[in-house]
């Protein structure tokens, strides 16, 4: 089959699409969602600006297919809810242009949630999957650890 | 103040951290058409055929454009088919476009275009473009319609020329006991925002066309329409909303046009012409390359007395903005330096590469690498110390530029303060030269920068302010929010003004050419300082009006008022006063007469005083004032394997005021990795049919988080008279000198003089076997 | 955006899969085996991969095994990179994949995957070259098990209709100290100018290289000459460069002849941290 009704379970809600085997989940979430808090900044895998969540992973919605996204949970960033990372971001001015910063937060949200003692070199491993181009790194970096030592806290 | 300086949370904070801030891509409706490219593969090649027969019959085509000849495109140079005809000029070039119900037919039916090429020699650097038997890129430079200040010379590929002619060289190489020259290269490479070029159009049967693109200039893309295709220029209203990241590459006009000529194609339909990143790359302007030859000499206590320039710049297939780059370039050529003879001669020269736009720094990132390269062979030869050398010859007040323009304390910036700021915060006194062990070493460079901005000479914004009944104001203005918080700082120049509250100010963040006064572009650091102009124009008019209503419903003289948190009162008996949600909408009296009416606050300003240059010498006024900054780049140093990394990069910039402390922190450490990037790794890699061989994220490398060094960035504050609260441009500093700063320092670590960039290992490895 | 449509089936068996490949083969259509996918995704859009059906093998049983066997570790194919990282059964192996492309997108290339890649460093085979480990592969003539230096050349030789099920690896090798590095041109994540892993096995060096030629490759010619204590450091090192197969790659990562400097520097760096 060429093209499929199927549902996605998006931001807690199951959504019934109709995609082509072909489309990406990106193109689902903007173009069949109307989500278009992902972004496209190169559709290859390379930038990390379409970085959703997925069972609690981060995953480039441009390398993936809809299809592969049957019976997972995916949280875009309109499905974040005054997470923390958002604030630290907002206080920290970890954003310019704004086009990376829904990838890069949804990047963030993950490490937060599967490594709340992530250290230097973990951090850095998650978030070289991102490009921002307008800031140098230094508030993206001030925001997340402010998170994850506030999540350190006993 | 009050206001003035705070580290105010943006305006759009919220919108660009829960993904509601749209960008013109996210803009889409089920009756838009999706445009698809058909680009050139070749750099330089005669079009001999173009067969669409199989591209019409693919499902949901509704045009094909190719072949046509629309009128010639090129801000100082018409020289650029919208599409390609007769012949292709460089890799990526638009050959035909395709409009369809989704993007996937219209993909489809590209790959179904079959081109015939039939392959033209090659010009692929500047300096083959300038000599005497390279091959033409525009066989018919003289026919081209162009402005006054272009000068392309016809049966060349010199698109201008433009010169510098100050003082006297002959008693300047006379007066100097130690010459250094060297030459330079980078090629070009690309901007890289975030979010790739967009553009949508559609025509409406009254013939409105409106537009949205994600574009610097959107009053620019109104008028060239207007002016290329002879539309009513009021019947074109460009939209931009949020833009993803700009740094110079959005000023350009293209998709623009390929979007209105498609919409016109398919009956005014409404048509998405969307860059992939391949596209954004390689189609859409880049980032100049530049080839260049420095002379400098200096006498024995090493002030310096002459200096001869040479600048070829790589304009690419198209001249456009590369005109305005390469004037910027003379204007500025000697670098931040108190030098009474100069000669320069700045070429922008056509090649078979992507055509260039100008890039953030406007080219003196560009200029400042090879000028800064050269002084520090110039403080090696004298066996000075480079930072000292830098100070003696800093620009002052009283010295004059390349272009004859008398300096004083308002409107140049003060470089010594800055380059002893950088000695201290990058305590430059502790040596350049740190020995780890055997093979690692770390080792600091400095270098300066200077700019002023050559913008046009009657280059207008505006600002209207409007009230809301519960006394909170609206702000208007035509910059685009690129991601400089430009127009949060607007806000904080409007309250400081009217001593208000920040936080009832709104701020509109899409800009229409419709509704909202003009404001020149987006670019060359002159948001804050031209609409903050206009914006206390503005505030000026509101407060006058306030004063005017209060002063009849308050029975007292306009001047014993005051305006303040909201309210206009009795000077000496600030009880007595009435709220802005008592007067914004008119004063109404207890018994129902009313006055006044709602107001609307209006301001403008233009430039003044500048002038267009003096084509024999250059002499005129380009800009405005001049910002300066100073540098320092720290690298560890691998001997053995010529690896390095970037420790530590300072800035202290003369940003006159500060006016969001973190807004200006973050644009200047910002542009200091765009400026270490640059540097270090990006690059076009253009094989030997001027094909670009890396136009990836995956091949073509912005620095990622963990890349960046740690930063230092100091401020010194002489204000600039004429400016909101004194502030100059700042978005562009940082950036201009990371290339020299590094080069300096990677010169001395590796023992070798690196004249090209960008600094990757191999480079260095290159140079230090060429040596042995 | 993939301009071309294509038919997507999940099979949840092994012979559900290798019989499907085989039906849609037969039917003229060009079906692809698909487990991350992230190949077919982007250099589709390029117009640089095709197929007219994907059968995606990712939720097979056989082929998501993480397990530990007797001696022998067995790995799945469609195992995520990130899974196999997380777990870390296998030091060489997390850390030689722990290089590949960034951490996000190592969440859907998959072990299989990168393996069998069109993109030519394949970097994730090294560290089962180096141990010898055995493959177990499925197709129309049924499972079978083969080391996989007998069928790794330059890539997985698979006949049409095969793929890659798991990879099993004895645990004397997994315990045996190693080192892997990853030179790039100027950052620290994609495409390596030379990848090599190392394992030492009692006094035995043996080394696998990704990024020097289009193919990563063990060469047996390579380690004997590192091997022979009898000659200088100098002149093993020189040696082992004159032995490295053809070509050496020469494109916007690095010329040939800097690669060949950065693998002789490479190579010291091999012998002194497993030669003590």
């Amino acid at each position: 089959m060429k093209f499929h009704t199927i549902t996605l379970n998006i931001n807690g809600n199951n959504r019934v699409v109709t995609v082509r085997s072909a489309d990406t989940l990106l193109y689902a979430l903007r173009g069949k969602l109307g989500l278009t808090g992902s972004k496209p900044g190169c559709l290859n895998g390379d930038c990390g600006a379409c970085t959703v969540n997925l069972d609690g992973w981060p995953m480039k919605s441009c390398l993936m297919l809809a299809v592969e996204a049957i019976g997972k949970k995916v949280t875009t960033i309109e499905g974040l809810q005054n997470a923390p990372i958002q604030q630290a971001f907002v206080e920290n001015f970890a954003f310019q242009c704004g086009y990376c910063t829904p990838g890069f937060i949804m990047n963030c949200h993950s490490l937060i949630e599967q490594h709340p003692d992530a250290d230097d070199e973990k951090i850095k491993e998650w978030l070289e999957s991102n490009i921002c181009r307008c800031t140098g790194y230094a508030e993206i970096e001030r925001a997340v650890k402010s998170v994850l030592k506030k999540n350190r806290v006993p | 103040m009050e206001v003035i300086g705070k580290s105010v949370i943006r305006k759009e904070a919220l919108e660009k951290v829960t993904g509601r801030a749209k960008y013109t891509n996210d803009y889409h409706s089920v009756s838009m058409l999706s445009g698809h490219k058909v680009i050139s593969p070749f750099g330089h090649a005669k079009i001999v055929d173009i067969d669409t027969e199989e591209a019409w019959k693919v499902p949901g085509v509704h045009a094909i454009l190719a072949g046509n000849h629309y009128p010639l495109t090129g801000e100082a140079i018409r020289d650029r088919p919208v599409i390609a005809v007769d012949k292709v000029r460089y890799h990526g070039e638009v050959v035909a476009l395709v409009v369809a119900d989704s993007p996937e037919q219209a993909k489809t039916a590209g790959d179904l275009i079959k081109v015939q090429y039939e392959l033209l020699p090659v010009v692929n650097s500047p300096t083959q473009a300038f000599q005497k038997d390279a091959p033409l890129v525009h066989e018919r430079l003289g026919e081209y319609k162009k402005e006054e200040d272009s000068h392309p010379v016809p049966d060349t590929n010199i698109a201008t020329h433009i010169k510098i002619r100050k003082g006297n060289m002959e008693k300047g190489w006379s007066e100097s006991d130690t010459v250094v020259e060297a030459t330079f290269s980078f090629a070009p490479s690309d901007h890289a925002a975030m979010e790739t070029r967009c553009a949508t159009a559609e025509i409406m049967p009254d013939g409105n066309i409106i537009i949205m693109t994600s574009s610097q200039a959107p009053f620019m893309v109104k008028r060239l329409i207007s002016d290329y295709f002879g539309e009513d220029l009021g019947k074109i209203i460009v939209h931009t909303p949020f833009v993803g990241g700009a740094y110079g590459g959005k000023a350009p006009v293209q998709l623009e046009i390929l979007a209105y000529l498609a919409s016109k194609e398919v009956g005014g339909k409404p048509v998405k012409i969307f860059n992939t990143r391949e596209e954004d790359i390689i189609t859409s302007p880049c980032h100049i390359g530049l080839d260049a030859t420095v002379k400098l000499g200096a006498d024995r206590n090493g002030k310096i007395r002459a200096a001869e320039i040479q600048h070829l710049w790589d304009g690419g297939a198209y001249s456009d903005k590369a005109i305005d780059v390469t004037r910027s370039g003379a204007v500025d050529c000697t670098g931040p330096y108190n030098i009474e003879n100069v000669w320069c001669d700045s070429y922008c020269m056509y090649t078979n590469h992507p055509y260039a736009s100008p890039f953030r720094g406007f080219s003196h990132s560009e200029l400042s690498f090879v000028i800064e390269r050269t002084m520090d062979l110039l403080a090696q030869k004298l066996n000075m110390d480079p930072l000292e050398l830098r100070y003696i010859n800093a620009i002052r007040p009283g010295n004059t530029t390349p272009t004859r323009v008398r300096l004083n304390k308002s409107n140049l910036g003060n470089l010594p303060k800055c380059i002893e700021k950088v000695r201290e915060i990058f305590n430059w006194d502790e040596g350049p030269v740190k020995e780890i062990n055997e093979r690692f070493i770390r080792v600091k460079g400095v270098s300066c920068s200077w700019k002023t901005s050559t913008i046009d000479t009657n280059a207008p914004s505006g600002a209207i302010i409007t009230f809301n009944k519960d006394g909170s104001l609206n702000l208007m203005t035509g910059v685009i929010e690129i991601g400089t918080g430009t127009k949060t700082v607007l806000a904080q120049i409007l309250a400081e003004r009217l001593k208000m509250d920040v936080d009832k100010i709104h701020v509109r963040m899409e800009v229409d050419t419709q509704t909202m006064p003009e404001h020149f572009k987006t670019v060359a650091s002159r948001g804050t300082f031209m609409a903050g102009r206009a914006v206390l124009n503005a505030a000026d008019d509101v407060i006058n009006q306030l004063k005017e209503v209060a002063a009849c419903a308050l029975r007292a003289p306009k001047e014993d008022l005051e305006v303040a948190d909201s309210r206009v009162f009795l000077r000496d008996d600030p009880a007595i006063g009435l709220h802005f949600k008592e007067v914004g909408y008119g004063y109404t009296y207890p018994n129902g007469n009313a006055i006044g009416g709602q107001i609307i606050g209006r301001g403008k300003y233009i430039l003044r005083h500048l002038t267009h240059l003096d084509p024999e010498t250059g002499a005129g006024k380009p800009g405005p004032e001049w910002s300066v900054a100073a540098y320092g780049v720290e690298v560890e140093f691998d001997r053995r394997d010529y690896t390095y990394r970037v420790v530590k990069a300072c800035t202290v910039v003369d940003i006159g005021k500060v006016l969001n402390e973190k807004a200006a922190l973050g644009q200047v450490m910002g542009a200091m990795s765009m400026g270490i990037a640059f540097a270090s790794r990006e690059t076009f890699y253009f094989d030997e049919l001027g094909r670009v061989l890396n136009p990836q994220l995956r091949t073509y490398r912005p620095l990622r988080y963990g890349e960046n060094p740690e930063y230092l960035v100091g401020f010194v504050e002489t204000p600039q008279l004429d400016s909101p609260y004194g502030a100059r441009g700042v978005g562009e500093f940082g950036l201009m000198g990371m290339p020299g700063a590094l080069g300096n320092a990677l010169s001395v670590a590796a023992g070798v003089s690196l004249n090209h960039l960008p600094l990757i290992p191999e480079l260095i490895w290159k140079a230090k076997e060429g040596e042995t | 955006m993939l301009p071309f449509d294509f038919d997507y089936y999940k099979p949840e068996t092994l012979k559900e899969a290798v019989d499907l490949f085989q039906y849609l083969d037969q039917q003229g259509n060009q079906p692809m085996f698909f487990s991350g996918g992230t190949e077919l995704i982007t250099l589709g859009r390029i117009d640089l991969a095709y197929t007219d059906a994907v059968i995606d093998i990712k939720d097979i049983a056989e082929s998501k095994v993480m397990k530990v066997s007797g001696d022998h570790l067995i790995l799945g194919s469609t195992l995520s990179l990130t899974e196999i990282e997380e777990a870390n059964l296998f030091p060489l192996l997390t850390k030689t994949a722990s290089e590949i492309a960034d951490h996000t997108a190592r969440g859907k290339i998959t072990l299989g995957g990168n393996i069998c890649a069109q993109i030519f460093y394949r970097e994730a085979v090294l560290p089962f070259l180096l141990a010898d480990s055995q493959v177990l592969i499925i197709g129309p003539e049924g499972k079978k098990v083969i080391p996989i230096n007998e069928i790794f050349h330059e890539q997985l030789r698979l006949k049409r209709g095969e793929f890659l099920v798991q990879l099993a690896t004895d645990s004397r090798f997994i315990t045996a100290p190693f080192i892997s590095i990853k030179r790039r041109q100027q950052w620290d994540t994609g495409y390596p100018l030379i990848t090599i892993a190392a394992l030492k096995t009692g006094q035995e060096l043996r080394v696998a290289i990704s990024g020097l030629c289009p193919f990563p490759f063990r060469s047996k010619e390579v380690e004997s000459v590192l091997n022979n204590i009898e000659m200088s450091l100098e002149a093993r090192v020189q040696g082992a460069i004159e032995l490295v197969p053809d070509p050496i790659l020469d494109d916007v990562e690095g010329s040939a002849e800097y690669r060949l400097f950065v693998l002789q520097n490479l190579f010291y760096d091999v012998l002194a941290r497993l030669e003590r």
